[in-house]
């Protein structure tokens, strides 16, 4: 079987690799493997300091509460106790993580001092000269609580009179472009084909929060350097996003902060939220000696930010023969009480519908979602994992409505070589047949010859690459109101009102066809296309010209373009 | 608080160092005598990253008072190595039985006690060896095959 993969690669791919691969199939050493057998690889808690100070947090044990006083006199007066920090203590309290890459609005404190929006949410921090004693003296933080009324449900959160998680956000949804409360997609028309189809079918589907659970807990130490730098050694996955934060939460330019990481007891996307580099350092700012603030496992379980949960309703209509002529998605996504990484994620997932099939008609409306739940963050795949649960459990829901074997209608529908996709891009490099029928005989599922006989390389394309003539628009979820702090603000030019433009379609240079068809479409005076390529995600995304950010877009989304 | 004096052999060598009420052995080998091998995962005795050796049996150092070291002969992966390294790391390298290595010395911990015990186990006894021992990257399945390639009379897993 590996010959035959390996001569699959070569048919699928010859264009892309070199022949001379020679790793697959003979081992290879890691290079760090030395260290962890020998338990000398360097983790942030390995790096022993004179005189370390250890730093817990005081929680809200609400969903969703307001702070009238925070009394940490008695906590201070506790055995071991150095100082207690709360919100008045960082220089700069708010902060949204990707905001380095100038996306979405400041909305969380690193300590809370208004408000908090999930159990669990930080309000202070205790510096003691142990553990034990930072853990006592947490309990003595004194909160004047006035408890809010809370939502933890997607759907609950955006019905007209919910609990507002966060003011700058009253509508409980995350805002894109300072316009959008929700990301679109719109291609054919879903309304006409689910007339004409033979089946309609529906679902309903949801996820759960997944904690990453690495055996490593999340934690940084830092220490002052005689240099009037700071070192801090952090559990990071994203080192200098990490320092990013840290410099600008703390207000100080990252020349004075020495961050050192790479060395990671497993993340999995839960140690990007750069949460205990700025809380250490500022300890050991205001203290002069060394910090460590540390999850312990309850912590990493229950405040850690996990995969963000995910509602999807897909409706799908079929013709008797097992083709999908329309999808229609409607998604929310759990971003918890700040948006974090959660605005992306949509984005990514967006991107990624109506998953690996030809379908002539999609329609989605997916939105970020805030309840008084943890916030969500990265996780292996996130905007992405969950949705395909989503559309491969509706697939399986499909065969049976039209009673064909699943694998064989994920043959019939799957994108071919030079297919149109949902994004108005060309499909390329398809392998989803090929792999179905590995799969099928790897199961021993028999397939029909059709199935059999079906290939990515041919039967795509032709009518398949035309981009529909009509394409139904519409203007749902603009709002009003939202003006900095937005990349797509930033340095762009103000376009028109009305529906985003369609982007041109790329040129693919082995199906010069499909460079050709331009979008007709019912929207009233588009705004002048832009020259350059269209960016993801689409029709919502479309940039205006001369955007002058620190990033492009695609950069964002991890888009390979070539 | 009280500070208490223990000393034990820590890898064949006689240590000495104060412990304080409630600390674990974990801490205490870590920040008394800086042997940072042994890893701290949970606290609570489920990860199995703080695995050691204790008159030669795995426990979990942080479920054992720092005062209980008293007297005992306690074995990390600090010693493992001699001259060249031990067999079972060799083997962790070759099989790719680690990918963070955060939980690699527990499994090195227990999978020399059951070595020590038992140098023929079947692959049933050694997922019942590192069934305490939790790792989130590799799946296990490099794991066992190392550990078997170890196990005397057998030339390959």
């Amino acid at each position: 079987m590996k010959q035959g993969q390996f001569e699959l690669r070569k048919e699928f791919f010859a264009d892309e690799r070199p022949e001379n691969l020679n790793e697959i199939g003979k081992p290879t050493r890691r290079q760090d493997i030395l260290g962890h057998v020998t338990g000398r690889s360097p983790y942030f808690d390995d790096h022993l300091f004179e005189g370390l100070l250890h730093i817990r947090c005081a929680r809200s044990p609400h969903h969703h509460a307001r702070i009238r006083r925070i009394d940490t006199s008695e906590a201070e007066r506790m055995p071991g106790v150095v100082r207690v920090l709360t919100g008045r203590d960082v220089p700069r309290n708010l902060n949204t993580l990707l905001s380095l890459l100038d996306f979405g609005i400041d909305d969380e404190p690193l300590l809370a001092d208004r408000k908090v929006g999930y159990k669990g949410e930080p309000v202070a921090a205790v510096i003691a000269t142990s553990e034990a004693a930072a853990r006592d003296a947490v309990k003595k933080v004194r909160v004047d609580w006035e408890v809010l009324p809370h939502v933890l449900d997607v759907e609950e959160a955006i019905k007209p009179g919910a609990p507002v998680v966060l003011d700058i956000y009253p509508g409980n949804k995350f805002i894109y472009h300072g316009k959008y409360d929700h990301q679109k997609l719109r291609y054919g028309d879903v309304e006409a084909a689910f007339r004409s189809a033979d089946h309609v079918v529906e679902g309903r589907y949801q996820m759960s929060p997944i904690e990453q659970a690495p055996i490593e807990t999340c934690g940084a130490i830092a220490a002052p350097e005689v240099n009037d730098r700071y070192v801090c050694y952090t559990s990071t996955q994203a080192l200098f996003f990490s320092l990013g934060t840290a410099a600008k939460v703390l207000t100080t330019p990252s020349s004075r902060l020495h961050f050192v990481g790479g060395t990671v007891g497993g993340g999995f996307g839960g140690k990007v939220d750069s949460i205990h580099e700025p809380i250490a350092v500022l300890g050991a700012m205001l203290t002069g000696r060394p910090c460590k603030f540390a999850w312990d496992r309850e912590e990493e379980m229950q405040v850690g930010a996990p995969r963000g949960a995910e509602r999807w309703y897909i409706k799908d209509g079929v013709m008797r023969d097992g083709r999908i002529v329309a999808r229609r998605f409607t998604g929310y996504f759990d971003s918890g009480a700040y948006t974090r990484l959660s605005s992306y994620a949509i984005i990514k997932g967006v991107g990624h519908l109506p998953g690996p099939y030809t379908i002539p008609n999609v329609y989605a409306d997916v939105y970020c979602v805030f309840t008084n739940r943890t916030p969500a963050t990265a996780m292996r795949g996130f905007g992405i994992t969950g949705v395909d649960f989503a559309i491969e459990a509706h697939m399986d829901k499909v065969a049976e409505t039209v009673g064909m074997n699943p694998i064989e209608l994920r043959i019939l529908n799957a994108y071919r070589d030079g297919d149109m996709k949902a994004h108005r891009r060309v499909a390329k490099n398809c392998a989803l047949i090929e792999c179905c029928q590995v799969v099928a005989e790897k199961a021993g599922i028999a397939l029909s010859p059709a199935a059999r006989a079906a290939s990515s390389l041919h039967g795509g394309g032709g009518e398949r690459a035309q981009i529909p003539a009509y394409t139904a628009t519409d203007g749902a979820g603009r709002v009003e109101g939202y003006e900095g702090g937005n990349y797509a603000r930033k340095g762009g030019a103000k376009r028109p009102d009305g529906p985003a433009p369609i982007a041109v379609p790329p040129t693919a240079p082995r199906q010069p066809a499909y460079a050709a068809p331009m979008p007709t479409y019912a929207a009233p005076a588009p705004a002048p296309q832009p020259a350059h390529r269209p960016e993801p995600p689409p029709p919502a995304a479309a940039p205006g010209p001369a955007r002058s950010g620190p990033m492009r877009f695609s950069s964002l989304s991890g888009f390979r373009r070539r | 608080m009280a500070k208490k004096p223990v000393t034990f052999t820590l890898n064949g060598a006689e240590r000495a160092a104060f412990t304080e009420d409630g600390e674990n052995l974990l801490e205490l080998l870590r920040r008394g005598v800086g042997d940072l091998t042994p890893k701290y995962g949970c606290g609570q005795g489920t990860c199995g990253a703080c695995t050691v050796l204790i008159d030669g049996e795995p426990h979990l150092s942080c479920l054992v008072l720092g005062e209980a070291a008293q007297g005992r002969r306690i074995e990390t992966v600090a010693g493992l190595a001699g001259a060249t390294l031990h067999p079972l790391q060799e083997a962790f390298m070759t099989h790719f039985a680690a990918q963070c290595g955060y939980c690699t010395p527990g499994m090195l911990m227990s999978a020399k006690a059951l070595l020590d015990r038992n140098p023929r186990p079947s692959r049933a006894d050694v997922v019942e060896a590192i069934s305490g021992n939790l790792c989130r990257c590799t799946g296990y399945e490099p794991i066992i095959d190392a550990i078997l390639s170890v196990a005397e009379g057998r030339a390959t897993a």
